[in-house]
């Protein structure tokens, strides 16, 4: 039996691991002084945030006929991104994957899916204001490059992982081109592209409330001008929603997921528990 | 020392897993529980310490009816009663000297435990236990870097931390090859012997439970069977237990 | 002997299943052609558009590099400091509302309900928006800033660490219980160790997120670089705008950099 001295230390400091918290912790302290964050600032606005809270409640709902046009033009950028974006997502995602297209033809295709990716959408938005004027347009036009920047890269890896030992299986039985394509590619992808597809329309919905602040279009647009006019109570209505609105996607997102992906039928949609979402390993870690 | 009084479960009405089982466990023994899978062995082992609520009955142990303990004392009460699993159940990123020591948590706040902050002597004990169940040396090694059999030691010394007044065992070598199976039963049974811990097993491998229990509980259909040495046990009274004769020879 | 071929008949999906993906599809369209006619779009503009986005293209080029020491390089260090504060928060707040949200940890369902909402509230609301918000409420800078990116993230990083939460394995859980663990020994020695990984793996992700969010926060008055491509924006200077952009872009896939081999060190196992 071996003496106390001889025994490893049972909890052995790990030297890098705390190097790291220290390290963290100076930063924090570095970067709030260097953004002027004093403890007055913070007191002084909890003050205005008490007032500013009382002036958003009660939600004021009486113009609700701006707040439903607002609302639907949000809606019909959202869909109208969507549809163009993912429409053209699909050759251009196709045209990214290494493993079936020539480098020549990959490498372009991937640059425009990382600039198209790089740009937060607002900043897409103004620069398609400033070109095509003021209006959804702008709005569609922004959301569709941004969708192109996240379902095609994700369609490119999607392709660029099958198997190709299945494609190979369907060759060999002496299955045409597209037969091949058809059973040994795309249902591989398929489950895979829902799950995309859904998210980006969520996201896009997401985003067509906001790409108003800068004037192309959707309730983004109608909260702002009730925020510059103080109209706190119509914004805090606006922000419900918002909200409403894009909790209502999310449920039918998970819907068509639970459909396509796990075969469910219209019934089985009202019958599962709340506690389960449908396809949830189908989903994509980018979630936003 | 431990008395189970006319215990009863159902998972849905009308179906009963365990009927009115009365049994008295004496304070020093190794009892093996077996019988046929679904017959409510594994529902017997867990509903004394609770992790399965039963329906109905009495489990008296050190003097109180756990079945109707607060959660509060339910939780004091478990730290004397330690057990082994089938799958082990080891926080697979802790290391085994932090597996080990799990095994005192009910004993330190859970402040100094974030802290890792246990007081020596059971440090002293953790050390030695793993000399005990041969694994010296492996106390800085994470849990998910062990094989089975190993993982299991790391069980039953973490049981053994908890210095219990019992052991339960739910089907802990189902998951072993037989070689590694025979070393850990030798290990759970000879530490209990030694340190006079009674164990109740419930195995579904009747050999191992002859040759290493002094008592063998039988189980069908939720009742009690057959309740004696292992001497006793016959065939005849196996194909009682668990019916059909072709897996006797 | 032939089987009767009416009882087996295969088919890929069930009549209900057809119906359900058949109503999807329909719904798609129906929407897409709606939406086409009632957008208030002015065609001649949509005609328009390349060549109007192509003459502001020629209007940025060349970029106007001697901008950048004086009038972005600040900013965009500025927008860095708002997106990691606000990340950092972001973790420290989520975790008590992840905990909530997961049904195994807490049982509770008004809880749980009350929990959700929170979380989803946070992601339902851009942080363009929580921006305007806090910017009325503490005035311009990157305090607002800041503040509408840790926001923001929590319902991002809370419902990823409920859900890992209610993917963990139970079995240790129940061992530790057995034991006579507390409740606070079951987080920290039970579902601590099992998050981990993917805890800072949706911190960092988030991050990388909000790097990107950070820069355009500046639009509504709350810090960073963003309050430079505005004023550059207002006064039609396409040239700062240029400079702007290439910044903007580089310190993104700086990050992305930064990211990637920080998961790469991550997945490697510790010892």
């Amino acid at each position: 039996m071996s003496t106390a001295a001889a025994r490893p230390d049972p909890f052995p400091v790990d030297g890098w691991k705390r190097a790291g918290w220290v390290l963290l912790a100076a930063y924090v302290v570095y970067a709030a002084a260097q953004m002027d964050v004093s403890w007055d600032r913070v007191v002084s606005g909890l003050h205005n945030a008490r007032h500013f809270f009382e002036r958003l409640f009660p939600p004021n709902f009486s113009r609700w006929d701006l707040l439903i046009k607002g609302l639907a033009e949000s809606l019909q950028i959202a869909v109208l991104a969507s549809a163009l974006g993912i429409a053209l997502s699909l050759p251009i995602g196709l045209a990214a994957s290494r493993n079936l297209v020539p480098a020549w033809m990959s490498w372009p295709a991937r640059l425009l899916i990382v600039a198209a990716r790089s740009f937060h959408p607002v900043i897409v938005a103004i620069l398609f204001v400033k070109a095509v004027g003021f209006g959804a347009l702008a709005g569609i036009l922004a959301l569709a490059l941004a969708s192109i920047g996240f379902t095609a890269k994700l369609f490119a890896e999607a392709i660029e992982e099958i198997s190709l030992k299945q494609v190979e299986a369907v060759r060999a039985t002496g299955a045409p081109f597209g037969s091949v394509i058809g059973i040994g590619v795309l249902p591989q992808v398929f489950a895979r592209f829902i799950g995309f597809a859904t998210y980006q329309l969520d996201s896009n919905l997401r985003n067509s409330t906001m790409v108003g602040i800068v004037g192309a279009g959707g309730i983004g647009g109608t909260l702002f001008a009730a925020f510059q006019r103080f109209d706190y109570d119509f914004v805090c209505a606006i922000l419900i929603s918002i909200i409403a609105l894009i909790m209502l996607g999310e449920l039918l997102a998970t819907g068509v997921r639970a459909i396509f992906i796990d075969g469910a039928s219209i019934a089985d949609l009202f019958r599962r528990s709340p506690g389960a979402p449908a396809g949830r390993h189908a989903r994509l870690p980018e979630d936003d | 020392m431990l008395s189970i009084k006319r215990l009863s479960k159902a998972y849905v009405a009308g179906k009963p897993v365990l009927i009115d089982i009365d049994l008295e466990i004496a304070a020093r023994g190794i009892t093996a529980i077996i019988g046929a899978s679904g017959t409510g062995k594994s529902t017997l082992i867990r509903c004394i310490n609770r992790l399965v609520e039963p329906t109905s009955g009495a489990i008296e142990f050190e003097g109180r009816d756990l079945v109707k303990l607060s959660r509060a004392s339910l939780r004091q009460a478990r730290r004397h009663i330690g057990m082994v699993f089938q799958e082990y159940n080891l926080v697979e990123r802790l290391t085994v000297m932090e597996n080990l020591l799990s095994g005192r948590l009910g004993y330190v706040s859970a402040w100094r435990a974030w802290r890792r902050k246990f007081p020596p002597a059971d440090i002293a004990r953790a050390f030695e236990l793993l000399d005990v169940v041969g694994l010296a040396g492996f106390a800085n090694q994470r849990a998910d870097s062990l094989s089975g059999g190993q993982r299991q030691r790391v069980g039953i010394a973490r049981a053994v931390m908890q210095q219990p007044s019992l052991l339960l065992a739910d089907e802990p070598t189902s998951s072993l090859d037989p070689k590694t199976s025979v070393e850990v039963m030798q290990l759970l049974t000879g530490i209990a012997r030694e340190r006079g811990i009674p164990v109740i097993i419930n195995m579904h491998d009747v050999e191992l439970a002859r040759r290493f229990s002094d008592r063998i509980v039988g189980m069908a259909g939720g009742k009690v069977v057959f309740d004696g040495p292992p001497g006793e046990l016959t065939d005849g009274m196996l194909k009682s237990i668990y019916g059909g004769e072709d897996w006797l020879h | 002997m032939a089987e009767l071929a009416h009882d087996r008949i295969w088919r890929r999906f069930t009549p209900s299943q057809k119906l359900a993906r058949f109503t999807v599809y329909l719904v798609i369209v129906a929407a897409i052609v709606a939406s086409i006619r009632t957008v208030e779009v002015i065609p001649e503009f949509l005609a328009d558009a390349p060549e109007q986005i192509a003459d502001l293209l020629t209007r940025m080029w060349p970029p106007d590099t001697a901008y950048y020491p004086k009038g972005v390089h600040a900013a965009l260090i500025e927008t860095i400091h708002i997106a990691s504060l606000g990340t950092l928060l972001s973790l420290l707040l989520a975790l008590p509302v992840g905990l909530f949200a997961a049904h195994n940890i807490c049982p509770y369902l008004p809880l749980n309900l009350v929990a959700k909402l929170i979380l989803v509230s946070s992601r339902s609301v851009n942080s363009l928006v929580w921006a305007l918000l806090f910017v009325g409420v503490f005035g311009p800078g990157a305090l607002a800033g800041t503040l509408a990116i840790a926001f923001r993230s929590i319902g991002f990083v809370g419902k990823l660490v409920a859900e890992a939460l209610e993917d963990s394995h139970p079995g240790p859980i129940e061992a530790l219980s057995a034991a006579g663990a507390p409740r606070a020994s079951l987080l920290s020695f039970g579902y601590w160790p099992q998050i981990k990984p993917a805890f800072w793996s949706i911190a960092l992700f988030r991050w990388d997120i909000n790097v990107r969010e950070s820069a355009v926060l500046g639009l509504v008055g709350a810090g960073g670089i963003g309050m430079a491509l505005d004023s550059a924006l207002n006064l039609f200077q396409w040239n700062r705008v240029a400079v702007i952009l290439l910044a903007i872009f580089a310190v993104v896939i700086a990050a992305e950099i930064v990211v990637t081999v920080a998961r790469k060190r991550m997945i490697q196992p510790q010892q």
